[in-house]
């Protein structure tokens, strides 16, 4: 099954291609575009069945022997992660067809939706750390795409912060990855991890590893580097927030596991620390934004910034156990960010506003709908029959071996503290009468674009804004804001309903995901079959020539 | 030659930074641009300088020779570099046109909107 990984990263990129050079409406191009993730899921769960009865799978490309190619490798943390994202990729293509405005998909929006799973698949897969900074650089360019189609004001302010810091991050990586190969001669991340030992300057090493640890952290919004995230995520249409909230950060954390259990493993206690501690903080100061937001879009932001620590605190704590908690978290954090992202959508479709104290009234609208709220809200928190509750459990459970009662402390704290976001999104959004000034609710036309363009179309009055607030009133003057009380339609709801089935389902039946994120745990841990996977030749009969 | 390089690649980092805090969104690409080729340098820079070798050789040619993968790897992040700069020009352009500033301190439309509807 040679051509089994590069096909999971062609079929994203085929599909970016077809979706754009095909003639017809953005429907068809929507279409393909869900046919590409379906196949790319197809190729996914073989993967992983793959992995899970071999172990790691190999495959150098251009026929040059790792570590002179490139290679592609996925291990079970991979293969999983490649089918989460596909799953993922098909509901917010799906969603994306109700969501996103004709003028949006004519330039190109699913091209570079497709691309950016292109970049996240490649991220997942590579072997060789130039090739991660080639694919970080793909999926970075698509992302800018997609920040800055539609080009609203709001937006274009939003991107020039997450387009800055994530330059920057960038050109941190690119100088790690040289200092690296300065020091070791290599850039095959198997071959690396034989290598950096053999270095005699290990301070150095130190240093490219704090280097790293910034450049990645930048991607995955780790604590003093993540203000660029509530900055941008809210101004974009929900379809391309879910996708981001869902994979970008998480492609940053995958970053830092790989490259500190492979590369720069354990003995680094310092930089283990470090991780710990940005996590806890990463926690409390994502749990706490979230606390002081009335907009759920930025809500939920602030919740992917705290669940980010979660993560951390696995890779942190430094143990099989607690990294086989972080890798089920992720994968629990990946769906339910997409999920809680789309419900928001919705929210926002059918109250007009994602302002909590312009909604209301919900619950007593839509008693069906609250309820798939309500569950993905608790399995977000981790209330017992549902996988956010396993997620928290195993990580306690990590804490408890280590005897790290103040990770325990916080994570209970934490999860306690985080209710009080979404029980505040429940009670004024679903609980509470829809207030009186929306009985003709405005949506600044910076918000998600098909319903205004659906507004545009039916002509719709501009109403003067009633808002006592002036600079929201010389906004409305600028570009109308439209009164929308439509539906969401078929394509918001299947993705929704898909999604919370699968995360009922994980909830229900987590032992079978527990168990492959603590295979994946134990091959990051103990990574002496990845590397004979990458390096069939006994990896030290290789005298590299030092530059 | 190689300490003049590193020479160089610290004052060129520190103007960047310099650059890159400045509030002027101008500046701000200036030192971007400066930092991105600082990272082309450093790995140019720890591959090892070899002066007047070629990276690829033909058989019986010279038996002196250049690491070339330091170059691929240059050549790479040039162009990966190039465009990210370009779409970066294009956005602060119209970032401008739309906001109407470069100052970046008041480029917080995307962020006051939250002030001004909790104070509302």
């Amino acid at each position: 099954m040679n051509g089994l990984l590069i096909s999971c990263i062609l079929i994203p990129m085929l599909t970016a291609v077809a979706s754009y050079v095909c003639p017809g409406s953005s429907r068809i191009r929507g279409a393909i575009s869900v046919a590409g993730s379906a196949l790319l899921l197809a190729l996914a769960s073989l993967l992983l069945f793959q992995v899970a009865a071999n172990g790691p799978m190999a495959n150098q490309m251009g026929g040059w022997q790792a570590p002179m190619g490139i290679t592609l490798i996925a291990d079970m943390l991979s293969a999983m992660l490649i089918v989460v994202t596909a799953i993922v990729a098909i509901c917010v293509n799906i969603y994306a067809m109700g969501d996103i405005s004709e003028e949006r998909i004519a330039g190109g929006f699913f091209t570079f939706m497709n691309m950016l799973i292109a970049g996240v698949v490649g991220a997942f897969l590579t072997g060789d750390l130039f090739n991660l900074y080639v694919w970080f650089e793909v999926m970075l360019i698509s992302s800018f795409a997609l920040l800055v189609l539609g080009g609203d004001k709001m937006q274009l302010d939003g991107a020039v912060k997450y387009v800055a810091i994530n330059l920057i991050s960038t050109v941190l990586l690119l100088a790690a990855i040289g200092l690296l190969y300065g020091l070791t001669g290599t850039l095959n991340m198997a071959d690396l991890s034989v290598r950096v030992p053999q270095v005699d300057n290990q301070g150095l090493v130190a240093v490219v590893a704090v280097l790293f640890l910034i450049a990645f952290g930048i991607k995955a919004a780790v604590f003093p580097l993540y203000f660029w995230l509530p900055a941008s995520y809210h101004t974009l249409p929900i379809s391309v927030t879910a996708v981001f909230a869902a994979l970008m950060t998480k492609v940053g954390i995958y970053a830092l596991m790989r490259t500190f259990t492979l590369i720069f493993p354990g003995e680094h206690s310092a930089i283990n620390a470090t991780l710990l501690c940005a996590g806890l903080i990463t926690m409390v100061l994502g749990v706490f934004g979230a606390m002081t937001h009335s907009d759920i879009r930025r809500i939920l932001a602030f919740h992917v910034i705290g669940s980010i620590g979660f993560m951390l605190l696995g890779l942190g704590l430094g143990s099989a156990l607690a990294m086989g908690a972080a890798i089920f978290y992720m994968v629990h954090g990946i769906l339910i960010k997409a999920l809680l992202f789309m419900i928001a959508g919705i929210i926002g479709k059918l109250g007009g506003s994602f302002e909590l104290s312009r909604l209301g009234g919900l619950y007593q609208e839509r008693p069906g709908f609250s309820m798939v709220f309500l569950v993905a809200a608790l399995s977000l928190i981790g209330i017992p029959p549902l996988s956010g509750f396993w997620a928290k459990v195993l990580i306690i459970d990590a804490g408890l071996h280590h005897d790290a009662s103040i990770v325990i402390a916080f994570v209970v704290l934490v999860s306690l503290l985080g209710f009080i976001p979404l029980i505040r999104i429940w009670s004024e959004a679903f609980w509470k009468a829809r207030p009186l000034d929306a009985e003709a609710p405005t949506l600044p036309s910076t918000d998600a674009s098909a319903t205004t363009a659906d507004a545009m179309a039916a002509k719709a009055p501009a109403p003067t804004s009633n808002d006592p607030n002036e600079s929201r009133a010389t906004r409305v003057v600028i570009k109308p804001a439209v009164p929308v009380t439509n539906n969401p339609t078929f394509y918001a709801w299947v993705p929704v309903l898909g999604l919370s089935l699968i995360m009922l389902g994980i909830g229900f039946l987590p032992a079978k995901i527990i168990d492959l994120s603590d295979i994946a745990a134990q091959s990051l841990m103990i990574p002496d079959k990845y590397i004979d996977t990458v390096l069939p030749v006994q990896a030290n009969a290789y005298e590299a020539p030092k530059p | 030659m190689e300490i003049l390089l590193s020479v160089l690649v610290g004052v060129l980092m520190s103007v960047s930074v310099w650059l890159m805090l400045s509030r002027n969104l101008v500046k701000f690409l200036f030192g971007l641009v400066l930092i991105s080729n600082v990272a082309n340098l450093i790995i140019f820079k720890v591959g090892g300088l070899t002066t007047g070798a070629p990276p690829l050789i033909v058989d019986g040619g010279s038996t002196q020779y250049a690491n070339s993968l330091p170059q691929a790897l240059v050549l790479t992040a040039i162009v990966i570099g190039f465009g990210l700069v370009s779409f970066t020009l294009v956005l602060a352009l119209k970032a401008y046109q739309a906001i109407g500033t470069v100052n970046v301190e008041e480029m917080n439309l995307a962020e006051k909107r939250q002030d001004t509807e909790q104070s509302a």
